[in-house]
């Protein structure tokens, strides 16, 4: 048995970028495996819908091109999860082709393997009917009619498809939607590390140097022992404290301390946290605790394409009474565009009011506003691009003339700040599903593909 | 008294996934942080109330390792769905700000 791993994350996600001093300084620790996290679903469900990656071609390639030079002459595995931001076939395909090229470019050789996570409607909806899936947390309960409307859906991968691919002699691995934390875990498993410490490096490296102080988009490294880890930032300018890493444990997740992978929870509650140098931290007592296996699934649903306008009050006349004059504005705009054959049904109108509750929107607690003018965002959604974009023009002729009580402002209520006003920003998604299936097998979800790169 | 804007050190929220926040509040120090676990004023129902949410839905936790509290809420409008005004989470925390803690 090996006794420890050494794991280099090159930052946060591929793309973010980190200073190529630091990879430099980090290969010189000679790690077993380097990699990056690809994606999250934080900036919404737009790029699992539409299939676009969330950072351009241009600074992943630019993030790869570093990673392959660092990691292939040097027989060190690179694994990416999350491909492209979602981890859809679009995305994982769009970073295999720039691995592809680089080879071209860079004249490197190396068998890569393509882990699948894309999940057919028909076999979600016979999974659904066979009672295999649940709904996560605060989340909806799951029907039929949802995983009909979804646009795509992938399943959320944890550690043994990268550790089948490790296995299958891949030296690049990029899989589409993982866990964050599984590609970690499977390189410091394959070499014959614990879950417990595994998955907790997992959850440090995901985030490059975020457990760091400062934090940033920068290379971490982490080695993994039978009974804890040791997490260090390669940049002399960032170091990890106590503190710092034990922070991270709160990142973007239900709680500090239980964290729900598939196959087990990482049970972090009695963990110590000790600096053994002053920029290193040695991290244990996580514990692992095996459970039911079960996958995350995740879909996005398309609900239309979106017009906007950005446009602002400055009288207190009207904003003294912003409820009663949008009520007028949503009236009016609705008869005509019923008089135009657009019907209400077809089309969703939300106002944004910056100044009033345009950031935590109902849950706004303040009331009584004292601001001296308002930003308003009008958004128009319809399944019909056309609908939207003339929903939004006649808003737009609306809101500045409608007539209020007191009105002295009789040229026009708003100001806009651009010409053309109305932007058409394209089709929209929100997440359908965020629910978990119990699978066949923690393989039966995830195909694998081996390509000899050249 | 004191409101935890005057001895928090950190204040935020951020998505836990796109249908709930969480709303992290760390402070300087294992002292301050044992003063405000003490007060007993940062629980699942405080949560609740400020965010007008079921307290059966709301997941609290206190983290003595960063000197933290934790609590994760639905969110009313899944990220990124029509209506919703914050896609990341990133600005759900305001409420906290003036909780008083008597110290």
């Amino acid at each position: 048995m090996n006794d420890e791993c050494r794991l280099l994350s090159v930052s946060s996600i591929l793309g973010y970028g980190f200073p190529e001093s630091s990879l430099a300084l980090g290969l010189k620790r000679k790690p077993h495996f380097m990699g990056v996290d690809g994606g999250s679903t934080d900036p919404g469900a737009y790029y699992l819908g539409s299939g676009e990656c969330l950072n351009s071609r241009k600074a992943m390639k630019r993030d790869l091109r570093l990673m392959l030079l660092g990691g292939v002459s040097a027989n060190i595995p690179v694994v990416i999860g999350t491909c492209g931001g979602a981890g859809a076939e679009p995305h994982l395909q769009a970073v295999a082709e720039l691995a592809r090229e680089i080879a071209r470019e860079e004249n490197l050789k190396f068998r890569m393997a393509l882990i699948h996570s894309d999940q057919d409607r028909s076999k979600v909806g016979a999974w659904l009917n066979e009672g295999r899936i649940s709904a996560l947390r605060n989340v909806p309960p799951l029907t039929a009619a949802t995983v009909e409307r979804s646009t795509r859906i992938v399943g959320m991968m944890g550690a043994e498809p990268f550790m089948q691919a490790l296995d299958g002699g891949a030296q690049v691995v990029l899989a589409a939607r993982a866990s964050d934390a599984a590609s970690w875990a499977a390189c410091a498993m394959s070499r014959g590390m614990p879950p417990a410490p595994s998955w907790y490096a997992g959850k440090m490296l995901e985030c490059g140097t975020a457990s760091a102080t400062p934090k940033g988009h920068d290379c971490l490294i982490a080695t993994v022992r039978p009974d804890h880890l040791e997490v260090e930032p390669v940049n002399p300018a960032r170091r990890c404290t106590p503190l710092s890493v034990a922070t991270h444990g709160l990142h973007e997740n239900q709680s500090p301390t239980i964290h729900e992978e598939p196959g087990g929870l990482l049970d972090a509650t009695d963990c110590e946290f000790i600096a053994v140098s002053d920029r290193a931290v040695r991290v244990s007592g996580m514990q692992w605790r095996t459970r039911d296996y079960d996958i995350k699934l995740e879909g996005a649903e398309f609900i239309g394409f979106r017009a906007i306008t950005i446009c602002g009050t400055r009288d207190p006349i009207l904003i003294s009474q912003i409820d009663s004059y949008l009520q007028t504005v949503r009236d009016d705009v609705q008869a005509r565009a019923s008089g135009f054959g657009v019907s209400p049904e077809k089309y969703h109108v939300v106002f944004h009011v910056y100044g009033k509750d345009g950031v935590m929107g109902a849950a706004e607690p303040v009331k009584h506003i004292a601001s001296h003018e308002l930003g308003i965002v009008v958004e128009v959604v319809a399944p019909d691009a056309e609908d939207a974009k003339a929903v939004l023009a006649i808003a737009r002729v609306v809101i500045p003339k409608v007539d209020f009580p007191g009105r002295l402002c009789k040229s026009g209520n708003m100001a806009f700040p651009f010409s053309p006003s109305d932007i058409s920003v394209g089709p929209t998604y929100r997440f359908s599903i965020f629910h978990v299936v119990k699978p066949d097998s923690p393989y039966s979800m995830f195909p694998i593909d081996y390509v000899e790169v050249h | 008294m004191a409101k935890l804007s005057e001895i928090a050190k950190v204040c935020k929220s951020k998505n836990a996934g796109p249908f709930e926040v969480t709303i992290d509040v760390m402070f300087d120090s294992r002292e301050m942080y044992d003063k405000v676990l003490k007060s007993g004023v940062l629980c699942e129902q405080l949560f609740a109330t400020l965010y007008n949410v079921d307290v059966k839905d709301v997941l609290f936790t206190p983290y003595p390792a960063a000197f933290a509290f934790k609590g994760t809420i639905p969110r009313r409008i899944s990220s990124g769905d029509l209506g919703d005004t914050d896609v990341y989470g990133a600005q759900q925390h305001a409420p906290m700000l003036d909780v008083e803690i008597p110290l």
